[in-house]
């Protein structure tokens, strides 16, 4: 049994590779791609909007919504990234009804690589927010003793965001493959519904853990309050 | 005992232990959390969205303890670095 989809390889040439993984990411991009460029050349503002339309508005419109609820308030200049992060993690997710189709997700180098662009993406957020030295100066907070643990920290929750997706999406593909040889009927088709629930929570969890992070990079500090005068107690 | 059979005992013995005691203090800590909400909930339903929200949050940090266990436990089954050492030295004889 394989333990990842990378394991599966299609055609090989000296260093060069082509396994199951990079195939099925592929597809998906170019089923996303094309899906996405077929629903959006005809919008309509007024008037009956179509299925894929509406459906589509409320993929967005949600997640503009969750986006400022954890504190992301232009949520026009992170969509673009964080949507397109939900987006592939859902769709590699809810792909998994398709039968002979292994989730990208399921590959730690596929989860490494979206945890990798999350790891570059908050510091640029950050930087573009408040400037090169007021995001550093954050590092320092809130004294310089915890430089290392920030740091540390900034490593840590990477290694958290491509582990935990990975092994979530491996544990349902390795669940089902098990469970297909003791009990073949029933049992693999409830675990895969199971699958796809787990699926859209990761992928939400995946987006609001990266928005959080970028919301946590990107927040101005305040300006220290001014100790104020305590009112004289009356007697 | 040779050393085939130390290192497939080991791996399998481990493999139980990692994923049987690794998922016992995430279930509890999640079961904690889970409780805590929910009589957060009872007392202010108004705030459920935030509630709920920061438990999803929670609850995946917790969880990728458990997940850590289990993706280490899978290695030492299906992707044992040691065990396939031992193969290719038994190969190359």
């Amino acid at each position: 049994m394989n333990l990842t989809s990378d394991q599966v390889i299609f055609w090989q040439h000296g260093f060069l590779k082509l396994n199951e993984t990079i195939v099925t990411t592929w597809v998906m991009m170019i089923v996303m791609a094309f899906g996405a460029k077929l629903i959006t050349h005809a919008l309509v503002i007024e008037g009956a909007a179509s299925r894929w339309q509406a459906s589509l508005e409320i993929v967005v419109t949600t997640l503009e919504q969750q986006l400022e609820d954890v504190g992301l308030s232009e949520t026009g200049k992170y969509l673009p990234f964080l949507g397109t992060l939900f987006l592939f993690v859902a769709m590699c997710s809810l792909c998994i009804v398709i039968p002979g189709y292994k989730p990208p997700t399921g590959s730690l180098s596929t989860t490494a690589a979206l945890a990798l662009c999350v790891f570059v993406a908050v510091p640029l957020f950050g930087i573009r927010e408040q400037g090169l030295g007021s995001y550093l100066k954050t590092y320092t907070q809130p004294t310089l003793i915890m430089l290392p643990f920030n740091i540390v920290s900034e490593l840590s929750r990477t290694l958290a965001l491509a582990v935990r997706l990975f092994g979530n999406m491996m544990s349902g593909v390795m669940i089902v493959g098990i469970l297909l040889t003791i009990t073949p009927f029933i049992f693999p088709i409830v675990m895969t519904a199971l699958g796809l629930l787990t699926g859209m929570v990761q992928a939400y969890i995946f987006t609001i853990l990266a928005a959080v992070y970028i919301a946590a990079a990107t927040a101005v500090p305040k300006p220290k309050l001014q100790p104020q005068a305590v009112p004289e107690p009356k007697h | 005992m040779d050393s085939n059979t130390v290192i497939a005992v080991a791996s399998i013995v481990t493999a139980g232990l990692t994923i049987g005691i690794g998922s016992a203090g995430p279930a509890l800590g999640e079961g904690r959390a889970v409780a805590t909400a929910l009589t957060s909930v009872a007392q202010q339903p108004d705030s459920s969205s935030t509630i709920t929200r920061t438990l999803f949050v929670g609850l995946a940090m917790i969880e990728s303890l458990a997940i850590y266990c289990f993706v280490v436990s899978m290695i030492l089954i299906f992707a044992n670095p040691f065990w396939n050492h031992v193969i290719a030295q038994a190969g190359g004889k």
